[in-house]
């Protein structure tokens, strides 16, 4: 009893431990962003003088409501057309028997582990040169590198779990293989393919080096290059209280999927990690 | 072209002409790559045409001359880029920089990572939330990390981690004080993906295994390290291949805190700065060629370790 009593308390502390450790950076932050500017360095956890000084001024700049509307705009095209074109090949790979599936999903993994930087050099070039340079699709072509690989691999071993089953049992009833996908897979598969897109779209909102190497103005400028970029009072000194609101400002999307959707991320994330 | 695309598989079926059984087995099988390829394609050719394009203009343009300040004075020069590389003090500094940051985070974080899957396995009271908490680290923009991180270690902008620690010098103005930020974001931000990926391996790990061990009078570090660590070692390794292939690109983290000041510049930095800041292209993209070439070492590496280890732990069963 006491040695049961002693690992709950064991385990209490480790529950203690790592919220507080997950979140008291992104509390500073908040804290931060509540502060005047005045008041920004006063090393306090809890401001002095509450303020929301901070939040109006980055909304009253083109360049944070610019970058959000780039982020939100090219997050969303390059992980709809990454999802898209993966669904079909992931469902190939889960369900058919064809040579170099293997492969596929061996070449998609280790593209994702690329290094993005060794794309910039040839993109900046080829695109200052066809004028792509600073527009939407000269971003959302490179986010296709990482998202699309992504997208077949989270999504393929999702539609593994599908029951094989029902699409035979269509097809016996007279279904096309692909009205067999339309109509009993894709319903099947939809939690899945909700999953994938948000794991893929926080990895594009996640994205910084294109977002530095490939934008220049308000015209594609994602946040988090504008955020690294924000304009201080002085050459030397950082606008701290604005970074700080506008981190916080893009983290509260985040955020709240990763509440609503923390199980099926947690199964996105590990269910390619361990093969039967 | 359409007509023949269309003919061709009424050709094939009536030229097919073998045992009966075997016919009709061949005939499902080539349908169903047939239709295998049709659903496969667009996805490969856009990740080719997306991906296999840069690569291979890095690969060309790194075996030129080739700046962007200097227009229309392109030259093949062989592999002299590559010799440049490999002759500046830089380049190893970046690497041992890059090297050094890589190893010790994915150390910290695979022993951190370990403990939480085993807290996320072991916590059955607010489990939901326990995971729901581990993943802001995980989902957090790396900038807004960086910035969370930085925010709390300068002395100048009133962070609260000098104070706590009671040091009076700027840490982040020294290389030993950046390493220790850079590496204690890149940790904060990733423990939480290792730590899903080993949960997926301990749930592998049968109840009844561990009980009878207990039983046997083995020692809780002893179940873990004879029993847990052995079946779970494909996910250990995944976890490390995928920690360490991320972690050696690093970039955001270090752009944030001190764009490679005090020494702690990554090897994509200097791919960055030399491509975009230099604008030498030739010598940005030779340096790229090399991160990459690390990369696909590194991989090799573990899969090579991969199958090694995989095999015993099977046998073992």
């Amino acid at each position: 009893m006491s040695v049961k009593a002693r690992q709950r308390t064991g385990w209490s502390l480790a529950f203690v431990v790592v919220v507080v450790v997950s979140l008291v950076p992104v509390f500073w932050l908040i804290m931060l962003s509540l502060k005047t500017p005045e008041s920004a360095t006063d090393g306090s956890f809890i401001p002095h003088h509450w303020t929301l000084h901070n939040y109006r001024d980055i909304f009253n700049q083109t360049v944070f409501t610019a970058a959000l509307r780039n982020s939100i705009g090219i997050g969303l095209i390059s992980t709809t057309l990454a999802v898209l074109l993966a669904s079909s090949a992931a469902y190939a790979i889960a369900r058919l028997d064809f040579p170099g599936k293997q492969t596929i999903l061996a070449v998609a993994l280790l593209v994702t582990l690329f290094p993005q930087v060794s794309l910039v050099g040839p993109l900046y070039n080829l695109w200052r040169q066809i004028g792509l340079f600073n527009t939407w699709p000269g971003l959302i072509i490179p986010y296709l590198t990482f998202a699309l690989p992504l997208a077949i691999y989270v999504l393929s071993t999702f539609f593994r779990e599908i029951p094989w089953e029902l699409e035979q049992a269509a097809q016996i009833d007279g279904a096309t293989p692909f009205q067999a996908f339309t109509k009993v897979i894709a319903p099947l598969a939809a939690p899945g393919l909700a999953t994938t897109f948000i794991i893929v779209f926080l990895i594009c909102w996640n994205d910084f080096v294109f977002a530095i190497s490939l934008t220049a103005t308000n015209a594609a400028k994602t946040v988090p290059a504008a955020i690294a970029q924000f304009p201080g009072v002085s050459q030397f000194t950082q606008p701290i209280g604005d970074i700080a609101a506008a981190a916080v400002v893009v983290t509260i999307p985040v955020m709240l999927l990763v509440l609503l959707f923390q199980r099926r991320i947690v199964a996105g994330l590990t269910a390619g990690a361990v093969k039967g | 072209m359409t007509g023949d695309s269309i003919a061709a598989p009424a050709a094939a079926e009536a030229t097919a002409t073998g045992p009966g059984r075997k016919r009709r087995l061949s005939d499902r099988t080539r349908a169903e790559r047939r239709l295998a390829f049709y659903l496969v394609a667009p996805a490969v050719i856009v990740m080719i045409a997306v991906t296999a394009y840069p690569i291979i203009d890095t690969i060309i343009l790194s075996l030129q001359r080739a700046s962007l300040d200097k227009p229309g004075q392109n030259a093949f020069i062989g592999l002299d880029n590559y010799g440049y590389v490999f002759k500046a003090h830089l380049f190893w500094m970046d690497l041992i920089h890059t090297a050094v940051i890589t190893v010790i985070s994915v150390t910290i974080e695979f022993a951190l990572g370990m403990l939480l899957a085993l807290a996320m396995h072991r916590v059955i009271f607010l489990r939901g939330l326990l995971r729901s908490i581990a993943l802001v680290p995980y989902a957090i923009v790396a900038v807004v990390a960086a910035y969370a991180w930085q925010y709390s270690w300068s002395l100048d902008d009133g962070g609260w981690i000098p104070r706590l620690l009671g040091i009076t010098g700027d840490p982040l103005s020294h290389q030993f004080g950046t390493y220790v930020a850079i590496i204690m974001t890149e940790v904060w931000k990733n423990t939480p993906y290792m730590a899903l990926l080993l949960l997926a391996g301990l749930s592998l790990v049968p109840d009844e295994l561990l009980e009878a061990a207990k039983i046997d009078g083995a020692s809780t570090w002893q179940r873990f390290i004879k029993i847990t660590v052995p079946l779970m070692k494909p996910a250990i390794l995944v976890a490390l291949l995928f920690r360490t292939l991320d972690a050696f690109r690093i970039f955001d983290v270090i752009y944030i805190f001190s764009e490679g000041a005090n020494n702690t510049a990554s090897l994509s930095q200097l791919s960055y700065s030399t491509l975009l800041e230099r604008l030498n292209l030739g010598l940005g993209s030779a340096v790229s060629v090399v991160l990459f070439l690390c990369v696909g070492l590194i991989a090799f590496v573990f899969i090579k370790g991969f199958g090694a280890a995989a095999n015993p732990a099977t046998e073992a069963h």
